[in-house]
């Protein structure tokens, strides 16, 4: 694998140098966690820092909900801890885990609006529970209701709202008691792809505005692509590869990761990819994928001129993530001059970027 | 009908409406409180605790197991004690709340048991205590059934009354039971079920209209 790509998941991945408790929101330490049998948990490591927006994904059945649970309490741990702003808060009783639970706002997958209160009365639960005078939970309430755009339904029950608006409900009432942190269970999966969207730039507005730190678990790479800064991809109970979302995406190490990608990462065309064949033929089809820096420089125009002799771009592209480019370029080399092959390779390679040969068309294409 | 068939019928009804009233509010006041200690205590409940449950449960199974009219006779003692007396419609109030206690307790058991779970969790992601959670989350999502269940055991109780003519509480079963049925008048009769089916009636479709009016769902 790439010098690269693996220097820079490891500055910015936490648990690999020594974190700085006060910029940690959430610290885990081998979280671990038994249903029966199957480990929900087995021995997760995590850090969430302030301001940053965290996403966990995995398969269903891979732990993700159980971790989140464990950060408010709603699950408990069977060994490990678990520090919210630096208190470790896995073995407290319920009553001294309502005050803390105050701290941490949650969204739910099917919202789990109150479908007897009022909009506005849903949002200002949460201060309710903290005992606030009703003057101030109403003001709160259209605070954020303005925030999310909902003003007008402060009035209506949540039956008559659509999905995005229940949603948005949901979001309001996470905020109400100005929470440190903000979990999201898989807050968008009940939700179509353009409502999602809305979904998510809410979200990303929040984070930006308020500051406020976001752990979400999903299972779809699009809401990770979307907003999350760094990713943590969990299978089995442990957590499988970490990294900021543009070098986990440019360079995923597990297969799990692969195949969460799937559909995302650009693919060789189908015919083209029906045609491929191990044996030599007429050109040899490589994937080149680069990111960071490597995807900044003129690589193509380098290698025409380094490099001599021909080479075609078959498919591909340079896409953004996080504001880095993350591309994957299929290239053609003629497949009879097996040095010439070797050195676009050696080249390509000596500019960061990872080679894989696909295979080999009989015919050109 | 008679001046004074029909002075005895008006009679019979205020003590029909007093016994299922009376009777009601009671199980009503015991008999929520009772579904909800069933909900909370049962697995994954707010308040889990198992032994609690299986004790309500099996207390509770065992009163509605006793036919009613057994119960009017074998609660005499008890009635005497808390009323004074064992006879009329005041001591009839005793048996009838306490049938009618853990009826409407596994009523309002079932409603409460279908409120999303969901709920639950975000009331306590929140911070929620117990309290809380029984006071903004159970009863009001589950109040549409809790009124419907008080609906059916109104008209219950109603039904249950005309038994307690067995210890002199009067009401309209009674009444048919003596001049209807034993005295062969049958204008009696005619106006007892006619006066039946208005109450009944009238109760369901004001606890129907209470419950659209509270249900808030679709």
């Amino acid at each position: 694998m790439n010098q690269h790509f693996t220097a820079s998941v490891d500055t910015t991945d936490p648990t690999h140098g020594r974190p700085d408790p006060s910029r940690d929101v959430v610290r885990l330490l081998e979280l671990k966690r038994r249903f029966g049998a199957t480990a929900a948990l087995d021995g997760v490591s995590l850090t969430v820092r302030k301001g940053e927006i965290l996403g966990i994904i995995g398969r269903s059945g891979a732990g993700k909900s159980t971790l989140i649970r464990c950060l408010n309490g709603l699950e408990r741990p069977d060994s490990g801890e678990v520090f919210i702003e630096g208190r470790e808060i896995s073995r407290l009783g319920e009553r001294d885990l309502q005050p803390l639970r105050r701290r941490i706002g949650m969204i739910f997958q099917h919202f789990n609006l109150l479908s007897a209160k009022t909009v506005e009365d849903n949002v200002a639960l949460p201060l309710k529970i903290e005992g606030r005078p009703k003057a101030e939970r109403l003001a709160r309430a259209a605070e954020l209701l303005d925030l999310v755009g909902l003003s007008e339904k402060a009035k209506a029950y949540p039956a008559s709202l659509s999905g995005g608006q229940k949603q948005r409900v949901g979001i309001a009432r996470a905020l109400a008691a100005r929470p440190a942190l903000l979990l999201s269970d898989e807050a968008t999966s009940a939700l179509d792809p353009e409502t999602t969207r809305s979904i998510l730039a809410l979200l990303k507005d929040i984070n930006r505005q308020l500051g406020l730190t976001i752990l979400l678990i999903t299972h779809e790479m699009e809401v990770i692509r979307s907003i999350a800064d760094r990713v943590a991809v969990i299978d089995a109970g442990r957590i499988v590869e970490e990294g900021p979302v543009w070098s986990v995406f440019a360079d995923p190490r597990s297969d799990i990761t692969r195949s969460l990608l799937g559909a995302i990462r650009p693919q060789l065309p189908a015919e083209l990819a029906a045609r491929l064949a191990p044996a030599a033929g007429a050109e040899t089809i490589l994937r080149v994928d680069v990111a960071g820096e490597a995807a900044r420089g003129p690589l193509l125009s380098d290698l025409a001129a380094i490099v001599p002799g021909p080479f075609r771009l078959v498919h591909g592209g340079i896409d953004h993530i996080q504001e880095q480019p993350v591309g994957t370029l299929f290239l053609s080399v003629p497949g009879s001059d097996a040095r010439h092959l070797a050195e676009v390779i050696t080249f390509l390679k000596s500019r960061q970027a990872r080679v894989e040969v696909l295979g080999h068309v009989a015919n050109p294409v | 009908m008679s001046p004074i068939l029909f002075e005895l019928l008006l009679r019979s009804i205020w003590e029909t409406v007093l016994m299922t009233a009376a009777s009601g509010l009671i199980s009503l006041v015991f008999g929520l409180p009772l579904g909800l200690a069933l909900v909370a205590t049962d697995r994954g409940g707010i308040a889990e605790s198992l032994w609690v449950n299986r004790a309500l449960g099996a207390v509770i199974n065992g009163f509605r197991s006793v036919p009613f009219i057994i119960l009017l006779v074998a609660l005499i003692p008890v009635t005497r004690l808390i009323v004074g007396t064992s006879i009329g419609t005041w001591a009839a109030i005793v048996p009838l709340s306490i049938a009618a206690t853990p009826y409407y307790a596994r009523i309002a058991e079932v409603s409460l048991r279908e409120v999303d779970h969901g709920l639950i969790e975000a009331a306590r992601a929140m911070g929620g205590n117990r309290w809380t959670i029984i006071r903004e989350v159970l009863v009001p999502e589950a109040l549409p059934g809790i009124v419907a269940g008080f609906t059916v055991t109104l008209v219950t109780l109603i039904g249950a009354s005309a038994m307690a003519g067995a210890i002199g509480a009067g009401g309209l079963g009674d009444l048919a039971i003596r001049y209807g049925y034993q005295r062969f008048e049958t204008s009696v009769m005619i106006a007892v079920v006619i006066v039946l089916i208005i109450l009944v009636c009238g109760i369901q479709w004001a606890g129907d209209r209470l419950v659209a009016r509270l249900d808030r769902r679709a």
